[in-house]
């Protein structure tokens, strides 16, 4: 892949350090391009392979979606060209809204908790008040590192109406068996029981890098001044986190829409379709009903909602900033 | 003791406030052990058991289930599968995003920006948008289907892998740089003897990165690999699951119980590492 020999054949160009000028990049007029291409050759044949790649299995199949999205195609035998019909049937496809509707639900069911718990967590830890601190994280942040197969099914279990742990809990303090995972709307609080579990100690361990950036003195200072622990928490900790909550938020909204495997093993987006995301729905077109065509114009206008949802979010939370 | 009286609130405040955030914080940390418990109790215990919901810990525990898994649903082989793929992409993927990541830190050359600019912009694209025409390509161009390669080939040098190796390049010094290019050096000589043994620190932490997400992945791996021989450890499960009412899951807990192993002591070993990739993105970045 290197070849060495290519080093020894001229001098080895000024390789050009960032931060300081290049004296020979200034010479104008015309230094072939070749030659200046072969100045660059190290940096650039070190990058090339994310290019490469970039362009064959990401820019490539972007620009071959769009040609499948313009036809019927079930994948093999011949492709029938049917303009923008695919995007036309996308408009009145019900199931495919209802999913992308249950993403946005499932997003206000978990997010601002997770989140605000986070935020929390991570305040309690960064506080020094706690020993084994590390333990507390590591214990916190664990869920992570689980294959969510094996988390799904392990709620699935846990979650039971029957057998379950959660209703044998509920039940010695003298609560009623919740149907968990058999009513529409539990089963979107358990898919978001689900994601918390997963996904709470990454949050708490980036709002816990963001706060070891604000100086404790701050603090102090407004203690020392009469404030009280939650009046520091709203009015320090808060605003001067707020880049990290945006940055966790936005990362919330990308991972919410792509959510696949979980609720596939937990509640096979069920009942009644409650929990069935996006990409469950593109996933089932393509390969278990071999829409290829439609699938690909299902992946457009997804992934056009999420930008425009990432851009909303972010709007709404940075405006809130100046108000 | 000599306090004031608004020292001896504080302090009163202080331990009351001290005690609360114990409550919270160990309270916390046993409802997210909670699952793991219980799926370690599980895989002791034969389906009745786990369906009574009588005892929480196995009445009568057996390793049934794991000798199951291993013989009937051949484990070995799916974590061999696992284990090929998450090495090798991981192994690839981390020298090709420090190799990345050096170029972009350390080098000035036409077009930088925009190059960096498009590798970012190139995060935030969901890969459900590419997983028809990508599939498709798989299939009709490589001839992939079924074999290890479209879960290692493509992502191979990812952008938040170059980003973040970037951030560690950084710091580097440039003295060391130059001197080696005086002594004669050549510049992947560089890299290879100076630059990546200066940042093993950040490769280990974007390594468990990788590795972590290649052993969990579930839906390109469900999409590409279709005989039961080549399936990674979460198909393995998912398999399990069978038809409607027919999921084993005594066999299932014993294999989650097996899935988290690598990854757990992973964890333990190099934890620090991969606290310190996680944030490395959020703070900086």
């Amino acid at each position: 892949m290197i070849d060495d020999r290519a080093s020894g054949q001229s001098h080895i160009g000024p390789v050009v350090l960032a931060g300081r000028p290049a004296p020979l990049h200034r010479q104008t007029g015309v230094v072939p391009g070749l030659r200046r291409l072969w100045k660059y050759r190290w940096p650039l044949l070190f990058i090339s392979p994310f290019y490469i790649l970039f362009c064959v299995f990401m820019a490539y199949p972007i620009g071959f979606s769009v040609w499948l999205s313009l036809h019927q195609w079930r994948g093999v035998g011949e492709m029938r060209w049917i303009g923008l019909d695919n995007y036309a049937a996308l408009r009145h496809d019900r199931l495919f809204w209802e999913t992308m509707r249950n993403a946005a639900i499932l997003f206000v069911l978990y997010v601002p908790a997770m989140t605000f718990s986070a935020v929390v967590i991570a305040s309690i830890l960064n506080t020094g008040f706690l020993r084994l601190q590390g333990l507390w994280r590591a214990l916190i942040f664990l869920p992570h590192i689980t294959s969510m197969v094996a988390a799904g099914y392990t709620f699935r279990l846990m979650l039971d109406t029957h057998s379950g742990a959660a209703n044998a809990a509920l039940g010695w303090i003298g609560l009623g068996p919740v149907p968990w995972l058999d009513d529409r709307w539990w089963a979107r609080v358990s898919l978001g029981l689900l994601m918390i579990w997963a996904w709470l100690g990454y949050n708490t361990v980036i709002m816990l890098a963001g706060l070891q950036t604000i100086p404790p003195e701050l603090a102090e200072a407004a203690r020392v001044d009469g404030a009280g622990r939650t009046q520091v928490f709203r009015h320090i900790t808060i605003p001067l986190l707020r880049p990290v909550i945006v940055f966790a938020l936005t990362l919330s909204v990308i991972g919410t829409f792509q959510m696949y495997t979980e609720p596939l093993v937990l509640t096979q987006g069920g009942p009644f379709r409650s929990t069935r995301t996006p990409v469950m729905e593109i996933f089932s077109t393509t390969f278990e009903n071999v829409k290829f065509g439609y699938a690909a114009a299902m992946s457009y206008v997804y992934f056009a909602v999420i930008v425009f949802v990432t851009l909303v979010q972010f709007f709404l939370v940075t405006r809130g900033d100046s108000a | 003791m000599n306090l004031s009286p608004l020292a001896r609130r504080r302090r009163r405040e202080d331990s009351a406030a001290r005690a609360l955030a114990y409550t919270v914080v160990v309270g916390l940390s046993a409802l997210m052990m909670f699952p793991f418990l219980w799926m370690l109790v599980s895989s002791f215990k034969p389906f009745e058991e786990i369906f009574a919901g009588d005892s929480f810990l196995p009445r009568d525990p057996t390793l049934r289930n794991y000798r199951s898994l291993f013989a009937q649903s051949d484990a070995l082989g799916k974590i061999w599968n696992s284990l090929f793929i998450a090495t090798t992409a991981t192994a690839l993927s981390v020298f090709l995003c420090a190799l990345g990541g050096y170029a972009f830190a350390k080098f000035r050359f036409p077009g930088r920006r925009v190059l960096f600019g498009l590798m970012l912009a190139s995060m935030t694209l969901p890969f459900a948008v590419v997983l028809v025409p990508l599939f498709v390509m798989m299939r009709n161009y490589f001839h992939w289907i079924d074999t290890p390669w479209p879960l290692i080939i493509p992502g191979a040098a990812n952008a938040f892998g170059i980003f973040f190796m970037r951030q560690y390049m950084v710091s580097v010094p440039d003295e060391m740089l130059d001197a080696a290019r005086v002594d004669g050096a050549s510049e992947f000589g560089i890299f290879l003897r100076i630059v990546l043994p200066t940042t093993i620190p950040g490769l280990v932490g974007l390594g468990i990165i990788f590795f972590m997400a290649s052993w969990n992945n579930f839906l390109w791996p469900s999409a590409v690999l279709r005989s039961p021989d080549n399936y990674t450890v979460p198909l393995m499960l998912r398999a399990l699951q069978g038809p409607p009412g027919r999921t084993a899951y005594d066999v299932l807990m014993a294999g989650s119980v097996v899935s988290l192993v690598p990854m757990l002591v992973i964890f333990l070993l190099l934890q620090r590492y991969l606290i310190a990739g996680i944030t490395a993105g959020s703070v900086k970045g």
